[in-house]
């Protein structure tokens, strides 16, 4: 880019900054707080809650009500089942599907391509009352199962979508010498093609695995049972009968913050050049 | 796949790759859609189910107790909708459009914690943020009166006036990522010989967002609005974490997506009915198909696409 005239450069960054750290502080604060006054003494959270812990109020009383009376353990390890799985089959599935649609060309090829996206305008939610009847008779309510075949189902739609504009891109002369040199159809997907789009399927990945695991609605209706808990219902259920402990509230809250944080700061840069890459598509 | 004839074989390989996604798809997702259309016509009548025609609609819409809830509930989406669409986006163009700025230093910090709340999920959103207004924590009035303001504090969320734009504000606090995502990308895919030569021709600064980027990421802004739309009359998670089933006080804040939960699933003394929330969930289909449909045909079509 060419040099833009000096004049009020300087004020202009100095206002972008005023603006973004503001923003910046009443994006952060709230979490903050949260996390900050987890690891304080019941007294020292009400009479200074802005003030971080010392010596004398620092206190893990809260986490260590949450670790006797909530089961977070095993909530946690029905999260990362449910989420792993669902996104193992959106991923395959939504690359068969993707591959299959922008490579051959057959009859009826974009009508299937609209009615595999009309999904991502059309929440699975509204579909919820027949789902339940379809679990209730398939013997799958409060099984993780059934959690994991909703969200494949509701992470197909976009998964197909984007992963099918990347598709296209793959070169046909790369495909078409794998065809003269003798491999099968599933060969050249599964050892050219899907490699090649392994950029794409990360994007994917990070748009589908959110919603599944913050999700509250599904695992309220199909799984509320104590096994089959996720992450999120569990501490919506634990917040709920412990409202008065303070300390457990917040712990139960940090606890659960403080995983998805941490994977949110060790996968920021390819979740944000995910977001971009595919908002550009 | 060995082309022994000089017909078209079978090509059995697409049907094997498509199979899958769409069988999933289906069977979980459109074939439930159209049974909870099709159950909203029927009503349990003697353990059986009976057709009744558009009954449980004229139950919903005219009987008074059923209707005023309903309109109640869709009256609060509509409010939320706004918020979402008066505060949100304008906060998220503001911040990418500041963000856009490829001299800026310290992008990827503020990119990164501006996102970190939509990555969390409705239940710690919704919590936090009513003990951080609570009036016994008093986080809020204390934070109010280092600023000198402490006679605006309020229990926001337990007054019936205030609670749902409260609630919108924090669903707008938890979102704003998104669109700042989606439009700073938009943003950044303007090519860099357009902003020259608006450069050239002395356009800089506010008037080059407004005369240059704007128009071009009017389409990303169409795309925000219309997802907006979807999300907030679908939206459920976060008044339930924060308010309850009973989406209170005295179901100020109740929106379609608790109303369905309420009447589908039952809560405290109300029976569940299942025919019922299919009629309400059939009503937010329409709503959320008629939401597309404008966009798709009202707005996309209209909107100038620049190739570059």
């Amino acid at each position: 880019m060419t040099p833009r005239p000096a004049t009020n450069s300087f004020g202009r960054a100095l206002a972008s900054h005023a603006i973004l750290i503001a923003y910046t502080v009443i994006a952060l604060f709230p979490v903050l707080v949260i996390v900050v006054n987890s690891f304080k003494q019941r007294n020292a959270i009400f009479r200074s809650p802005l003030s971080l812990p010392n010596s004398e109020t620092f206190s893990l009383v809260g986490y260590e009500t949450v670790m006797a009376q909530g089961d977070f353990l095993h909530y946690f390890q029905n999260s990362l089942v449910v989420t792993v799985a669902s996104l193992f089959f959106v991923l395959l599935f939504g690359a068969m599907a993707a591959f299959a649609l922008s490579e051959y060309r057959f009859r009826g090829n974009s009508l299937m391509g609209l009615y595999l996206a009309l999904g991502i305008m059309i929440p699975i939610r509204l579909g919820t009352v027949a789902i339940l009847q379809l679990m209730v008779a398939g013997g799958l309510v409060n099984t993780l199962t059934a959690l994991i075949l909703v969200y494949t189902a509701q992470g197909l739609p976009l998964a197909v979508f984007i992963l099918s504009e990347f598709m296209k891109q793959v070169s046909d002369d790369l495909k078409n010498a794998g065809r003269i040199d003798g491999l099968s159809e599933y060969t050249i997907f599964f050892r050219l093609v899907l490699p090649l789009v392994r950029p794409a399927m990360a994007t994917v990945a990070v748009f589908t695995m959110i919603p599944i695991w913050n999700d509250l609605w599904f695992p309220l209706i199909l799984a509320p049972a104590e096994e089959t808990k996720t992450v999120t219902l569990g501490a919506q259920v634990f917040i709920g009968q412990f409202v008065t402990n303070w300390n457990a509230v917040l712990s139960a809250l940090s606890l659960a913050i403080l995983p998805v944080l941490v994977l949110y700061i060790i996968f920021s840069r390819q979740l944000i050049a995910g977001i971009t890459a595919g908002a550009v598509k | 796949m060995t082309v022994s004839s000089p017909r078209m074989p079978v090509r059995w390989h697409i049907g094997v790759f498509l199979a899958p996604a769409v069988l999933v798809y289906t069977a979980i997702m459109v074939l439930p859609l159209f049974g909870t259309l099709q159950l909203s016509f029927f009503r349990v009548v003697d353990g059986r189910d009976v057709f009744v025609g558009l009954d449980n609609f004229r139950t919903l819409l005219g009987d008074p107790r059923w209707s005023a809830s309903f309109w109640n509930a869709l009256g609060n989406n509509f409010w939320f909708f706004l918020i979402h669409m008066a505060v949100q986006n304008p906060i998220g163009i503001l911040l990418a459009a500041l963000l856009s700025n490829p001299r800026l230093r310290m992008r990827a910090f503020y990119r990164t914690a501006i996102f970190v709340p939509t990555i969390l999920s409705f239940v710690i959103v919704g919590f936090g943020w009513k003990l951080i207004l609570s009036p016994i924590w008093g986080v809020a009035p204390s934070i109010l009166d280092a600023v000198g303001l402490k006679s605006l504090f309020a229990p926001w969320l337990g007054k019936e006036e205030y609670a749902l734009t409260t609630l919108g504000l924090i669903s707008v606090w938890q979102f704003v990522g998104i669109p700042m995502m989606l439009i700073y990308a938009a943003l950044l895919s303007i090519p860099d010989e357009i902003l020259e030569a608006a450069e050239c021709d002395g356009i800089t600064g506010m008037s080059q967002f407004w005369k240059i980027k704007l128009p071009l990421i009017l389409p990303s802004i169409g795309i925000i609005s219309i997802l907006t739309f979807v999300g907030n009359f679908n939206a459920f998670d976060l008044i339930y974490a924060a308010q309850g089933a009973l989406a209170g006080p005295n179901y100020a804040t109740d929106i379609l997506g608790t109303f369905l939960y309420r009447t589908f699933f039952g809560f405290q003394l109300q029976i569940g009915d299942p025919n019922m929330g299919s009629a309400i969930a059939s009503i937010m289909f329409l709503i959320i198909l008629m939401g597309v449909c404008i966009y798709l045909f009202g707005i996309q079509t209209r909107l100038r696409r620049y190739q570059f």
